[in-house]
């Protein structure tokens, strides 16, 4: 099961269907089985019966969820698959003493790939969308693996499969999402 | 959180009003009328008829003429929504786009110099949900524009009902076309609404058509009781 990770403004809110059900209907169309939840109303019971999770990402205007980075310490211990979707990667480099910088991008760029990775393997460059207003500065415990002209797109943990994407790869390249949920099902129990 | 809502009278920005009102305060409908017909962000048939669609919900409208050359008319609407974030205390945009990155682009760039919140509730929908969901909700859109084969006058001014819907269908599979009309393929119009207190009668029209691109003129229409 698939845990999938609402950071929006509150659990139910007008932004969902933006950046959740898009991310939800990938799952849908992968016969992938999910759950989901508000960042604040992730549960123990949650984490212990998810093969993998997804934070999704958010209106550019809305970064309440940095404002609780307690609520994000669970992933230092996860050590399942996780992919965090532009606010969610930034919260995924926060939670590992990560910082950001501004880097504003809205709309289509092209990511090049900077490093060998099964989520990006046969492709150099692509376009992908973008609407942030900073991006992170990548971890110690974390490669760059893409990046734009202006910042880095993707990062991986150098022992762990958590990955962080700064695009939004609903939009155009939902083959990343599918390349990771084949990597959530290989390391499956 | 109160919103205005991008409005062009299409289904698509009806529909995404519809959403907002269930979820924050919708304060004002924001219309953008472009004099240019090859507008990629503004042109839609009987764009006029807004203000009447406006009075059907009950909502104020902020209406900004703009001559739509390609990237002047995005000034145009940033003055749409100064006015509106001035006359009503907008916080944020709501807009209908549902695949179009080159305009969820150029409206999410002008909330963030404004400092607004940019929602776009109908963003990847999945085209046959929405278009059941669309006619479940009790919308009533009538096709005011088509711009494509195979669709030939007999579809001005029909309503989308399930037939149609089902006509949609067929047609999108076999011709490469959207079922929404994201692809430019069709323009709506809406005549009612779940939140509409009046609904809309039209009552004189006329079609302009040739070579599978054609217009429905709504020359005269009036509200009436539901």
């Amino acid at each position: 099961m698939i845990l999938v990770v609402d950071l929006c403004y509150r659990d139910g809110s007008l932004s969902r269907d933006e950046f959740v059900a898009p991310v939800e209907r990938i799952l849908c169309r992968a016969e992938t089985p999910f759950l989901t939840r508000h960042y604040t109303a992730v549960g123990a019971p949650d984490l212990k019966s998810a093969d993998a999770a997804i934070l999704c990402g958010t209106a550019l205007m809305d970064t309440g969820y940095m404002e609780q980075p307690e609520l994000f310490r669970w992933l230092l211990s996860f050590e399942r698959p996780v992919l965090g979707i532009s606010s969610g990667m930034l919260a995924l480099a926060a939670a590992f003493g990560g910082g950001t910088e501004p880097c504003c991008e809205i709309g289509m760029v092209d990511v090049n790939v900077l490093a060998p990775d099964p989520l990006f393997a046969g492709q150099e460059v692509f376009p992908a969308y973008e609407v942030h207003e900073h991006a992170v500065r990548v971890p110690g415990e974390f490669v760059a693996l893409a990046a734009s002209d202006r910042c880095v797109q993707a990062i991986r943990h150098r022992s762990l499969p958590l990955y962080g994407l700064l695009f939004y790869p609903e939009v155009r390249n939902e083959w990343i999402v599918e390349r990771f949920l084949g990597l959530a099902a290989r390391q499956s129990p | 959180m109160k919103l205005g809502v991008l409005f062009s009278g299409g289904k698509d920005s009806l529909f995404a009003c519809w959403q907002a009102i269930q979820k924050e305060e919708v304060a004002c409908l924001i219309t953008v009328v472009s004099q240019n017909p090859e507008s990629y962000m503004f042109h839609t048939p009987n764009i006029r008829l807004a203000a009447l669609q406006a009075e059907a919900a009950g909502f104020p409208l902020v209406e900004v003429e703009t001559a739509g050359e390609k990237e002047e008319e995005l000034l145009d609407l940033k003055r749409a929504l100064l006015a509106a974030r001035e006359r009503y205390g907008i916080e944020g945009v709501v807009t209908g786009a549902i695949l179009s990155v080159y305009q969820a682009a150029r409206v999410q760039r002008i909330c963030r110099e404004l400092g607004l919140w940019c929602f776009n509730p109908l963003w990847l929908a999945d085209q046959e949900a929405y278009m059941e969901e669309l006619i479940g909700a009790g919308f009533t859109v009538v096709i005011a524009g088509v711009f494509s084969a195979p669709f030939d006058e007999s579809w001005l001014g029909r309503e989308i009902d399930r037939r149609t819907l089902d006509e949609l269908r067929a047609i999108a599979q076999k011709y490469q076309v959207t079922l929404t009309g994201e692809g430019g393929e069709l323009e709506t119009f809406v005549v009612d609404a779940p939140f509409f207190a009046q609904k809309i009668a039209i009552e004189e029209a006329s079609k302009v058509y040739r070579n599978y691109n054609g217009v429905l003129r709504i020359e005269r229409a009036g509200l009436v009781a539901k």
